[in-house]
């Protein structure tokens, strides 16, 4: 039986050459606690040093650390890394969907938005009577003449109830029409066209305003997040940790899922969908099962982004955003869940540099980006990494 | 050798669907009744009848466009007939199931082109295709138990495969790709295997190691080869059916074959 | 400076002279000396004979600048000069004893209404318009026989349909009721929409009582309201027939681009909407052209700009091919983020050509106005000239693609890329070229687009969604697919909106298309046989 343990070895006895995995972790077979195979040593090295920084030090060099020394985080900082955070978490999403199952979806904004709307209606009616013109209800509705909140809006001023729709409405608009994209057996790109179809037609009904959703302007001006003031710095270090906190969660969630053999399942969907039906195994469910889950993970990712970011409005439904979400991961690296998580990254602080000093240049670069990308990057920056080691 | 062990097998990995398992008292393990397909006009099956007994091992040859594949993918369900019937065992109806349920039911096919997965080990590849529970949840929670373990590796020995336990499929060999493929339809443990080709491509010693595999397993399983080479459907045989244009030519041994007339003119060439 | 304008005045003043001296004299005095009775009969007069030259007099009586001089002169004064209308010369200067000439309120009406109605009859039409507008609001019964004559010898649609809608509504109010009959008998034959307002005013009623007491007229009048409603309706039909063909030949002409591109290379460009910008912008580039250099010839730039905005789309459209497009052959969706990240870089670049605002492109002037087809809905020349555009490039397209050498290898390498390699046929030039065309129609079509819409960077993220939905829905691989995608979802769209305004008919259709993939995947028209594989 010792062939069996070779599975538990790392990529180079795997012989992972072209192909094959970024070989970042070993398979999740093997002996031992399952837990303990979601990551290699050196990975969980990295992960308690990430979690440390995130949940630990950037509070106290926030809130404790005083403002004038070199080491204080300024609040810019941790609303521009909570923000990026976010989309690093959407990102992961993605990666689960494109990178291990091969769906590219082109409207997975809309998931986030949606997340992000539902909050945005709690926040909304955190507002109470502070907003301008001093009603029950939003400024906008006040501006439209309404005289009292549409049905769909009860019950948003309780924060469980907002939360609930924060998970149920992209996970059941994914559910429904993952279901029947699937079940027609919708491919490839025909597929990623009618997402970016889906995440418009949805945007034009947001920018009406009798949608009853802030048109155009959307919803902004928070006051206050279960009694706390929106704009204190604990409040949005608060916030911080918790996205820190969903991050790193969905991060592990992540790994048990592709280490599973459900992941397993997903990869073989990706390459050969065929032989996945011919050994038994009916690729709908898998597909709707990792999809629904990657769009409830958008939507918490979107309620998390509403409040540290202060606004919500129709055009983070535009296709321009859901296709920016499909570069990050490609350029992070598909397939490696930490890989898109930095591609995130990289292409945001990138963006919020450029767009405060160059700004004319950003969308040529990002154009280039994509570009580039494509070509010469098809496994990201992730993939630089096994590259480089099989230079030497 | 009995019916009951599959049955068992199947109970105790708590497969989904058909409970009844394949019912093969009467000896027919696979009944095609006047089964018509056409694609907009053309007609790739026309009337087909075929009836292949349990532990059988049939050849299928035929000219291109014969209907040998759309046959494979009427009966694993790919393909839904125009008219006719297709029936596995006494009781399952394959034109009313899906290709993963058929699958499950214990009916294995092998493609043309080796599709294995190419980014998964050998390991992995017999991990996914065996049998087991292939629901989201099951699948989710799946561990891999020390009983399944020892099938696997009993299933690379036999498709000597061992020693690339650990390597990613697509840097086999062609040869070896097939034999993986082989490997995996045995690991889902069907009662009908459906064989699209499975030398081709392959060198003679291959050839000859295919067919060694496929004779010992005709008894246990039933096997439908499909196959183009002719000294190797000799060595395999047992019965041989030829289909011309969508129907059944000719039926009988390989000698009866090669000397019928009709045979001869269409296909082995005058 | 003040002598010239003497100078002038005088003159006008001898030219209205030299008209009123045309007029018979008794009426002139009557007019100026008689009593408000004869007044009254006089202004009647000189309404009911339609002659224009009564016009500056009954205006300047209006006006208060008519002055008498005993019973001998009946002076038109303006300013210090004045010119005698019975004997046609000017006196200058003013006499002394003379005396204005008064009316009251009844001969100002008089007055108004006399105007109004001798201008009907004068030849300018914007004139002749101006005065049945005023009419509307002012008139009643005595006006009828001035009304009547003008409408005899009214040939202009617009202002005979005014004419008639005050003749109706004002027989409307008559006593009599067979008048009221008549009338409303003739005001079913109206396409106007205002008709259908006043008889639904006849038919009005005030909780129990109508407003129209005798029943026989109500019954007429819902007949008529009837006939008027059936026939705007029709109107409405062909406004949104034509309206759906229209937007149809623009879909068209944006998807069949991409329809080639797609079908023949598998590659969805989601630049393809920035080369339908480029082909815009450059129809905007040889319009400024032609404005500064050769503006007598201003009319005819747009047969300049057509083959300019096809070369220069499909020029990027090739250099794009070679450059990134043909390195991800096989990769669908990498392919897919390419042609996105360079139509950020098109658009960002005409951003800072062109600047981020809209720029302006004319119609040249054949194609201002319309025809007018039933019932007051009006054809612009503009989008019919674009619908004959389309089927003129569409008819291109297929004799391109069946009669020739060109056409010939882009079908095979359509079909089977590898069969077509083997027999000769250079798949990658090929590509290159088929890429070149399926961009240089985008570019066409961004130059019909020019004629009828606002052009601008973000012209070609507009038409992206659409584009893909007609080749989506319409099938890959025949022409057809695409004609028919495009015409139904034109028609389906306008009269989607109709029912429920412009955006939600979108989004119904965007959902439409969606349940239909499902249903039917492979679209409207696919390639037959068991090749066709996603």
């Amino acid at each position: 039986m010792r062939f069996f343990l070779q599975a538990e070895r790392g990529p180079e006895s795997r012989g992972v050459s072209a192909l094959g995995s970024t070989g970042f972790a070993p398979l999740g077979i093997g002996k031992g606690p399952r837990f303990a195979r979601l990551l290699p040593a050196k990975g969980w090295l990295f992960y308690v040093a990430a979690a440390l920084a995130l949940l630990v030090a950037f509070p106290v060099l926030n809130l404790v650390v005083p403002s004038g020394s070199a080491f204080h985080v300024s609040d810019y900082t941790v609303t521009l890394l909570g923000k990026i955070m976010c989309y690093a978490i959407v990102a992961l999403a993605m990666d689960l969907i494109w990178g291990y199952t091969g769906i590219l979806s082109l409207g997975h904004g809309l998931f986030f938005a949606l997340g992000g709307y539902a909050m945005g209606m709690y926040l909304m009616r955190s507002i109470g009577h502070e907003g301008v013109y001093q009603s029950d209800l939003p400024d906008f509705m006040v501006f439209l003449d309404w005289k009292a909140y549409p049905w769909y809006w009860s019950f948003t001023d309780h924060f469980w109830f907002a939360a609930l729709l924060v998970v149920l409405v992209p996970g059941l608009l994914a559910f429904v029409f993952g279901y029947f994209a699937f079940r027609s057996r919708i491919k490839g790109v025909y597929f990623s066209i009618i997402t970016q179809a889906m995440t418009y037609a949805f945007m034009l009904l947001f920018f009406r305003n009798d949608t009853g959703f802030g048109g155009n302007n959307g919803f902004t001006d928070f006051k206050r997040i279960l009694g706390f003031s929106v704009t204190a710095p604990q409040t949005r270090m608060a916030l911080f940790v918790l996205t820190g906190a969903a991050l790193l969660g969905f991060f592990l969630l992540g790994r048990w899922i592709v280490t599973s053999k459900l992941g397993r399942v997903l990869t073989a969907i990706r390459d050969a969908e065929t032989r996945v039906m011919f050994s038994g195994y009916n690729p709908l469910y898998f597909k709707l099962f990792i999809w629904t889950l990657s769009a409830v993970i958008c939507g918490i990712a979107g309620a998390l982004y509403v409040p540290q970011v202060g606004i919500i409005n129709p055009s983070e439904m535009s296709p321009a955003n859901s296709i920016e979400i499909a570069i990050w991961t490609a350029v992070g690296g598909r397939g490696t869940l930490f890989g898109p998580v930095l591609g995130a990254a990289l292409v945001n602080l990138g963006k919020s540099w450029f767009t405060q000093v160059l700004p004319e240049y950003w969308l040529f670069l990002l154009g280039l980006l994509f570009i580039l990308v494509t070509l010469f990057l098809p496994r990201g920056v992730a993939g630089l990494r096994t590259g480089l080691r099989r230079g030497k | 050798m009995a019916r009951e062990q599959w049955d068992d097998a199947g109970a105790a990995s708590g497969a989904r669907v058909l409970t009844s398992g394949v019912d093969i008292s009467h000896r027919g393990i696979l009944y095609l009744d006047a089964i018509s397909v056409s694609f907009d006009g053309f007609k790739a099956l026309d009337a087909l009848s075929l009836l292949i007994d349990a532990g059988e091992l049939r050849c299928v040859i035929g000219p291109n466009g014969a209907g040998k594949t759309t046959m494979m993918d009427v009966v694993t369900g790919k393909t839904r007939p125009d008219t006719g019937t297709a029936f596995f065992g006494q009781t399952i109806d394959l034109t009313r199931f899906t290709e993963a349920e058929i699958a499950t039911a214990g009916i294995g096919r092998k493609f043309q082109k080796p599709t294995v997965f190419e980014q998964h080990t050998v390991f992995e590849n017999l991990e996914l295709a065996q049998k087991c529970d292939k629901r989201v949840w099951p699948t989710l929670a799946a561990r891999l138990d020390s009983a399944a373990r020892d099938r696997i590796g009993a299933t690379m020995e036999t498709i000597k495969l061992l020693p690339e336990a650990s390597r990613p499929a697509g840097l086999l060999s062609h040869g070896q790709k097939q034999w993986l493929e082989i490997g995996m339809l045995l690991m889902q443990e069907p009662q009908l295997l459906l064989l699209d080709e499975p030398v081709a491509g392959m060198t003679d010693d291959e050839s000859m190691r295919s067919a060694e595999l496929f004779l010992s397993l005709a008894g246990k399983y039933t096997l439908i080869v499909v196959e183009h080479d002719m000294e190797f459907v000799k060595r395999i045989a047992q019965k041989v059916t030829v289909l011309h244009e969508g129907r059944v030519l000719a039926e009988g041994t390989m000698d009866q074959i090669q000397q019928n007339e009709e045979v001869i003119e269409v296909f082995l060439g005058r | 400076m003040v002598a010239i304008m003497r100078c002038f005045v005088a003159f006008a003043l001898s030219a209205m002279a030299w008209t009123a001296c045309a007029l018979p004299p008794e009426t002139l005095r009557d007019l100026a000396l008689g009593d408000n009775d004869a007044k009254a009969k006089a202004i009647a007069v000189a309404a009911a004979s339609g002659d224009v030259g009564y016009l500056p007099l009954l205006q300047a009586l209006l006006d208060g600048e008519v002055q008498t001089v005993g019973d001998a002169q009946i002076l038109l004064v303006k300013g210090d000069t004045a010119v005698d209308l019975l004997s046609g010369k000017a006196i200058t200067p003013l006499p002394e004893n003379r005396d204005d000439v008064v009316i009251n309120n009844r001969i100002r009406k008089e007055l108004r209404t006399a105007i109004a109605a001798l201008k009907l009859t004068a030849p300018e039409r914007a004139v002749r318009l101006a005065a049945a507008k005023e009419l509307q609001t002012g008139a009643d019964e005595e006006l009828l026989p001035a009304i009547g004559t003008a409408l005899t010898k009214e040939t202009d649609g617009e202002i005979k349909g005014l004419l008639l809608m005050t003749q109706a509504s004002v027989q409307l109010t008559s006593k009599d009721k067979d008048t009221r009959l008549a009338a409303i008998r003739a005001l079913a034959e109206s396409n106007n929409s205002a008709t259908k307002t006043l008889l639904l005013g006849v038919l009005e009623q005030n909780g129990d009582t109508f407003t129209e007491p005798d029943a026989d007229v109500r019954a007429e009048a819902e007949k008529s309201l009837y006939a008027v409603q059936s026939r705007l309706s029709a109107g409405e039909m062909v406004g949104r027939v034509f309206s759906g063909i229209s937007l149809g030949s623009i879909l068209l002409l944006a998807a069949l681009g991409l329809a080639i591109t797609y079908g023949l290379m598998g590659v969805i460009n989601m630049a393809h909407g920035e080369l339908i910008m480029i082909g815009a912008y450059t129809t905007y580039v040889v319009q400024n052209i032609f404005r500064s250099h050769f503006p007598a010839q201003f009319d005819t730039y747009l047969i300049a700009a057509v083959p300019a905005a096809f070369v220069a789309a499909g020029l990027v459209g090739m250099a794009l091919e070679r450059s990134v497009i043909r390195f991800l052959y096989g990769r669908p969706l990498e392919t897919l983020l390419a042609t996105w990240g360079i139509s950020l870089i098109l658009m960002q670049s005409v951003r800072t050509i062109f600047g981020a605002q809209n720029v302006q492109v004319e119609n040249p002037s054949w194609m201002s106005g319309g025809i007018e087809a039933i019932s007051g809905v009006v054809l612009p020349w503009s989008r019919i000239a674009i619908i004959g555009f389309a089927a003129l490039v569409l008819a291109m397209m297929w004799l391109l693609l069946t009669r020739t050498r060109l056409g010939l290898f882009v079908r095979a390498v359509t079909q089977n890329r590898t069969m077509a390699s083997c027999t000769g046929v250079p798949t990658r030039r090929v590509d290159t070229w088929a890429f070149g065309l399926g961009s240089g129609i985008a570019g066409l079509a961004g130059c019909a687009l020019s004629q009828i819409g606002n052009v601008g960077p973000d012209l070609g993220q507009s038409y992206i969604v659409d584009s893909f939905m007609v080749v989506v829905l319409g099938g890959v691989g025949q022409l057809a697919g695409t004609v028919y995608a495009a015409m139904g979802l034109g028609i389906v769209n306008k009269f989607l909106e109709a029912w429920s305004g412009a955006v939600l008919a979108k989004i119904a259709v965007l959902v439409f298309i969606i349940v239909f993939i499902q249903k039917r995947p492979q679209g409207l028209f696919a390639l037959k046989g068991r090749m066709a594989e996603t």
